[in-house]
């Protein structure tokens, strides 16, 4: 199966696996027991084929590798052109790494409409990976729109208490932002007759657009309103905690995990790829929300009495680091927004699971709640910890190594960035250090809790992951790095300062 | 053998009677009128029981037929009845479009007009008369002949719409409708006397020429704008929309279907040719603003509905917002965009009427939004292949709702039209709202009162997976039709600068297709 012979297919395959496994689903029985297993069939064979991805990358290579590029729609222009670099690589293999997970998570925590549940997950993936992989803005655009219905029927189907509220909102929000970037797509199409990002991309560099410099700026706040919405960005975040916390754990994982970064990817693609001299100009007040992001988000968080909107919070919090290292334009920022993003993604969706599962057990958030559960749930505690250290940025772990470079970078851009943004760091460690002791330190207050079982074989298969790959990400970053870096140095390539590489192949 | 005699005695009488070849080029809209015939002549032979099952088969028949005589229409390209009717890919594209929305409407009727306690008889010959009218709009080029057209669909969809004859809403609805819709085809007929004056001829083709000649003169303007006033009512444009939701809310489902569909159809139809034909330039502020206030009347309305018809009703002036943006883009694009946006928009919206037409029940009692409540659970195919229509509407990816729209505002940016681009994409962003707002209720909330839902009939069926299909095939595979579209454009521009020149044949092959995609 992983012989080299797969690559000229191995996208579509990974693309679609999930959707066909999905579809699959739909002429299965209701028989949820074996509509689970499918799923994490279905979902494991995606992630060993996304493996294919790493395995058989060209390290060294800047460029886009397994492409492909047919024509789809002849009137428009329309290709199905995807390809993956070093930037989209890990974010593919991110998703069909959480997928199964989600899948193992929600293996006792949904019981009605099991076969809808597990439809929709699959769905969702198949479009997550789409984003990631497609070349072609239309197709781009397809794939960025059709995540939005999965997500919400999630949540709105599947949530707690508000959940068509926020499943609405989620919706409203994100559809209004990405109209803009539509606009924008359009415009692009009609004055380069392309939708192709290569194409558009060489033709504004090579100043070949007619009429683009007026429109520049327009273009540039097209595409960043969709994705600012999406990362969320300072004033555009308050979707976020309603969606978080009235997802289902699943939900919450995907949202937190993938879906936050299809907004900071699509920054560092096609807003740094396609406009660089807006994206320079707009830099300074882009890092101050950035900033706010990182401060307002950690002081929100530490006065959360929900669990859950506490990590909703931090999720504010920590892009806003992706978004500070992608605007700092340095070698070492972008690396580290990249590492932020992979990092996030798994200590988030690690730390979304962990409440999920002390929700199944009391069916609230609150952290009042709890009290001295190391006592009654031990593994469980200690799970908790190594994710939540990992988040907070102790070395050794993986959050450390990207907020890390993401504040060189900064430190490089402009010092005050930087010190604000070192800020950030000790307020994770607040919140999150401050949670973690009123909810397993002390006494037991309520009596309750005492008959608290600890994890389950599904939990453990669900988390345990989670916090191994913490550790690897933390000791041995080249891994990842190793394909980053080059990308990164290609994409920074139109801005000027280039400063040196902190991290060799 | 007649003409043959009349030739070697009165050779100058062959050449004013109509030749062979003209009958082809009508043979959809005879096929129609004699099936209609038929079943208006059979309907007192047979008795009421009978009556409803057989004579809706007759009309099926007829519709059918109707496709197969399109076919044969497609294959003689060129002009009939003296310059009056033009058969071309354009016409042929909306001959089909408004004979399968019938084929569809029928099947929808099938097995309502039963639990709606309706007499057949002239429901169907009605159905029949209306299509006639609305495929003759599409291949005339004579303005009075597109006048007489557009009264046999009009006339017809006024009686149609009071077909629920023992409620009152129904009464209302035919009487606002038939009232309102005689007011704007006087306008319409003004609007033509008017265009006689300024050029001296009532022939589409001749008219451009005139114009095109010199300077336009400023009669010529008033009477554009005052043809847009009357076919603006029939598409349901703002400010023109007024009669709309009224006469939808109270019209039979499966007529709302058809009326928002096909004569829109037609009449945008007839709007392609005046305005990228005769090609008045001062039309576009006109319709610049009609677009605009459309999309974003019809979408604000729609949030505070609480009736589906009624919500569909204002969701269909918001889409009739979005097809005149293509109006005011450059004609290539702009006329291939439009006639992709009525078939998607009729597969899409005819699908959704046929959900709402079954799930109201007899005497149309469910049709609000707290009915809709639960359904998701109590009839999931229903209720997800209501969705996947109001996701269509919304214009979701993979339904024939996103290429519609993307194709639209890609004219138009085309066009550098980038105000009326950004007030539509923010208003398909908005409208998004009201179509959740269904599906929410489908799947996210319990039912609170009972709402019997019937099993789905055979016809029904058969009406829902051709709407289905067309709609995901739209979406998936948008290149042959648009294509077609874009060819029947290109010769339709062609002709109005080098008029009046008969086309080449259409291909067999293409047509076929769009029959296939059902469209």
């Amino acid at each position: 199966m992983s012989t080299d012979s797969l690559s000229s297919i191995i996208l579509t395959l990974v693309t679609f696996a999930p959707l066909a496994g999905g579809l699959l689903l739909m002429l299965l029985p209701r028989r949820d027991r074996d509509i689970r297993i499918f799923a994490l069939v279905i979902s494991l064979l995606t992630f060993v084929l996304s493996l294919h991805l790493p395995v058989y990358f060209h390290r060294a290579q800047a460029g886009f590798q397994y492409e492909i590029d047919k024509p789809w729609v002849s009137t428009p222009n329309i290709h199905y052109h995807m390809a993956v670099d070093g930037i989209s690589l890990w974010l593919v293999v991110l998703t069909t790494f959480l997928t199964p997970l989600c899948v193992l998570i929600s293996w006792k925590s949904i019981h009605e409409r099991v076969k809808e549940f597990f439809i929709l997950l699959l769905i969702l993936e198949t479009a997550l990976i789409g984003v990631f992989t497609s070349l072609d803005l239309f197709l781009f655009y397809f794939f960025w729109e059709a995540t939005l219905i999965p997500m919400a029927l999630l949540i709105g189907i599947f949530g707690h208490e508000r959940k068509v509220y926020a499943a609405v909102k989620f919706f409203m929000y994100t559809m209004i932002g990405s109209v803009f970037m539509l606009a924008a797509i359009l415009w692009l199409y009609a004055h380069t007759g392309s939708f192709d990002f290569v194409v558009i991309r060489e033709q504004i560099a090579g100043g070949a657009v007619p009429g683009f410099s007026a429109a520049a700026q327009w273009l540039f706040l097209g595409f960043f309103l969709a994705f600012a919405v999406k990362v969320p960005l300072f004033p555009f975040h308050t979707w976020l905690p309603d969606a978080h916390v009235e997802a289902p754990t699943a939900g919450s994982v995907l949202l937190a995990g993938v879906l936050l970064k299809m907004g900071t990817y699509g920054l560092l693609r096609f807003n740094l790829g396609l406009f660089p001299e807006q994206s320079r100009h707009n830099a300074w007040w882009v890092m101050t929300l950035a900033l706010i992001g990182i401060i307002y988000g950690a002081l929100v968080a530490m006065v959360q009495p929900n669990m859950k909107k506490l990590i909703a919070y931090s999720s504010v919090s920590h892009l806003g680091f992706v978004v500070l290292g992608i605007f700092s334009f340095t070698q070492a920022g972008l690396n580290g927004a990249m590492f932020v993003m992979l990092a996030h993604g798994i200590s988030t969706g690690g730390l979304f699971m962990l409440a999920g599962i002390l929700h199944e057990r009391r069916h609230t958030y609150e952290i009042s709640e709890f009290g001295g559960l190391a006592n009654p749930m031990p593994i469980y505690a200690a799970s908790y910890l190594v994710i939540v250290l990992a988040s907070v940025g102790l070395p050794l772990l993986n959050g450390f190594i990207g907020e890390f470079l993401v504040l060189s970078g900064a430190f490089q851009d402009k010092a005050i960035y930087g010190i604000l943004g070192a800020t950030g760091i000790i307020w994770s460690a607040v919140y999150l250090l401050w949670m973690y002791q009123r909810v397993f330190y002390g006494t037991i207050t309520h009596p309750v809790n005492n008959t608290l079982g600890d994890l389950s074989g599904f939990e453990k298969m669900a988390v345990w992951p989670c916090a191994a790959a913490a550790l690897v990400m933390g000791v041995a970053p080249i891994l990842w790095l190793g394909a980053i870096d080059p990308a990164v140095h290609a994409a920074l390539t139109p801005f000027v300062q280039v400063v040196g590489r902190v991290v060799g192949p | 053998m007649i003409v043959n005699w009349v030739a070697t005695f009165f050779p100058a009488l062959v050449q004013t009677l109509p030749q062979g070849a003209d009958y082809v080029r009508i043979l959809p809209e005879i096929v129609l009128s004699v099936f209609g015939m038929i079943v208006m002549v059979l309907e007192p032979l047979l008795d009421e029981e009978q009556s409803q099952k057989i004579l809706g088969l007759i009309a099926l028949v007829g519709t059918l037929a109707g496709l197969g005589a399109t076919w044969f229409m497609a294959q003689s390209p060129g002009l009939a009845f003296w310059n009056m009717v033009q058969v071309d890919e354009f016409s042929v594209f909306f001959h089909v479009l408004v004979i399968a929305i019938a084929t569809v409407v029928i099947l929808i009727s099938y097995e309502y007009m039963a639990v709606q306690r309706i007499r057949a008889g002239e429901y169907y010959a009605l159905i029949l008369f209306g299509v006639v009218g609305m495929a003759l709009m599409s291949s005339a080029i004579e303005l009075v002949l597109i006048f007489i057209a557009l009264e046999i669909s009009s006339i017809s969809s006024y009686v149609l719409a009071g077909f629920r004859r023992h409620e009152a809403a129904s009464a209302e609805s035919s009487l606002k409708y038939f009232l309102l819709g005689s007011f704007a085809t006087a306008f319409f007929l003004y609007g033509v006397a008017l265009m006689f004056g300024a050029t001296g001829s009532t022939n589409i083709d001749q008219i451009s020429q005139t114009l095109q000649s010199g300077p336009i003169p400023l009669l010529a303007f008033v009477a554009v704008a005052f043809m847009f006033v009357g076919l603006g009512f029939k598409v349901g444009a703002a400010p023109f929309h007024s009669w709309t939701p009224d006469v939808y809310e109270g019209a039979p489902a499966p007529i709302v279907g058809l009326m928002s569909t096909a004569p829109k159809a037609a009449a945008f139809a007839v709007l392609l040719r005046i305005v990228f034909v005769i090609d008045v330039h001062a039309i576009f502020y006109v319709i610049w603003v009609a677009a605009a206030l459309s999309m974003t009347l019809g979408n604000i309305s729609a949030f505070l509905q609480n009736n589906v018809k009624r919500l569909l009703a204002y969701s269909s002036i918001a889409h009739a917002g979005y097809l005149l943006v293509a109006f005011a883009a450059a004609p290539g694009p702009g006329i291939s965009a439009a006639m992709f946006y009525t078939a998607a928009y009729a597969a899409m919206n005819l699908g959704a009427f046929a959900v709402v037409s079954h799930f109201a029940n007899a005497g149309e009692r469910y049709v609000t939004l707290e009915d809709y409540e639960g359904l998701g659970r109590s009839s999931p195919l229903l209720a997800a292949t209501l969705t996947i229509f109001l996701l269509s509407l919304i214009g979701i990816p993979m339904t024939g709702g996103f290429f519609a729209k993307f194709y639209v505002f890609n004219a138009a940016m085309k066009a550098n039209l980038i105000w009326l681009t950004i007030i539509g994409v923010v208003n398909g962003g908005v409208g998004a709202y009201y179509y959740l707002r269904i599906i929410v209720r489908m799947y996210m909330r319990e039912s609170r009162k009972e709402v019997p839902v019937m099993p789905v009939p055979f016809a029904l069926r058969l009406a829902l997976v051709a709407c289905l299909v067309a709609t995901i095939y739209l979406g998936i595979f948008p290149n042959s039709t648009l294509q077609y579209a874009q060819d029947s454009a290109q010769r339709l521009v062609w002709q109005s600068s080098f008029a009046p020149v008969s086309a080449e044949p259409g291909t067999a092959g293409t047509v076929v297709k769009i029959v296939k995609s059902g469209i």
